[in-house]
């Protein structure tokens, strides 16, 4: 049974690390809509592949955040990349598949992955 | 309407957090004698009024700007007297907001519980500095997670370091099992 004495252990080794999470102004911000609309349509899966990706892989340098309602409710559930320097990216109609592919391709590898943004797709 | 009982709590706590919450507290409370499940979610945030109280289960009431339709609290009411059950929600500008959700355990139609752990866990990793109190009972067994412990002990080190969200997965999980012997509710 996980014992709070296993969470001391746990501070007193990050206090030796010099920095731990340095939120700079070089991290890419990952935003899953976690409005009714977008729980509604699958953003948990989303958002759970996007933060064990983060964990599993050690992207030091992404922030996984969620937002309220971005008004494109058809679209949901909705991934925003912000990098700074950089125009944001959206993404809409998102799984915990394409995820993954938006994890390799664009986090690690700086590519978006045009097939799943907004701006391929037919606003109506 | 949402398919499982802790994505509606999940979709409450949004809220919450949208309120201007910085003390949170979730209660699932299953009593099999009394065939019931109740849901709190308490928070110190902005608050409603009287009148914004008595619309919020209107779906045609939402303070967002960005679509006139407002589901979340709506289907969540619609979902617990659905099983027989209850809804209310009380409020005061300035204290924060209580909302209470009471199902029927057996009735047919009471969706799941769901995943309660993957709920708590994203909310605690991804509001940092948000605090939450999760407390899970079934009868006589129950387990509390209070996010302020964990930030005493922990002195800075936020949440969503690697080993620290680790840590309270599992904490998530093996207090569950403790609590409900695996059954799945």
């Amino acid at each position: 049974m996980k014992t709070l004495a296993e969470l001391q252990a746990i501070r007193d080794k990050m206090k030796n690390q010099v920095d731990i999470r340095a939120e700079d102004s070089s991290c890419i911000r990952v935003v899953v809509g976690m409005a009714t609309c977008g729980i509604a349509a699958g953003a948990r899966p989303v958002l759970k592949a996007f933060s064990d990706a983060v964990q599993e892989k050690g992207l030091h340098n992404v922030m996984v955040t969620q937002t309220g309602c971005i008004g494109l409710c058809q679209y949901e559930p909705i991934v925003e990349i912000i990098e700074p320097g950089k125009e944001k990216v959206t993404y809409i109609k998102m799984d915990a598949a394409k995820a993954a592919e938006v994890v390799e391709h664009h986090l690690i590898g700086g590519e978006v992955v045009s097939k799943y943004t907004i701006g391929n797709s037919e606003l109506k | 309407m949402l398919p499982e009982i802790s994505l509606n709590i999940l979709d409450v706590a949004q809220n919450s957090i949208r309120a201007g919450s910085k003390l949170t507290c979730i209660s699932v409370d299953i009593d099999t004698a009394a065939d019931t499940l109740c849901v709190v979610i308490k928070d110190n945030g902005c608050g409603m009024t009287s009148e914004q109280v008595q619309r919020v289960t209107d779906p045609f009431f939402t303070t967002r700007t960005t679509r006139k339709i407002g589901l979340g609290v709506p289907f969540f009411k619609m979902a617990a007297e659905n099983t027989g059950g209850s809804f209310s929600i009380e409020s005061e500008v300035g204290k924060g907001t209580v909302v209470t959700a009471s199902f029927g355990l057996s009735h047919i139609d009471r969706m799941p519980l769901g995943d309660m752990t993957f709920t708590i866990h994203s909310l605690v990793t991804l509001n940092c500095d948000i605090d939450f109190v999760y407390r899970y009972s079934v009868d006589r067994r129950s387990f509390t997670l209070d996010t302020r412990e964990f930030r005493e002990i922990l002195g800075g080190v936020p949440f969503d370091t690697p080993e620290v969200s680790a840590y309270i997965k599992e904490y998530l999980e093996e207090n569950r099992a403790e609590v409900d012997n695996g059954r799945v509710y």
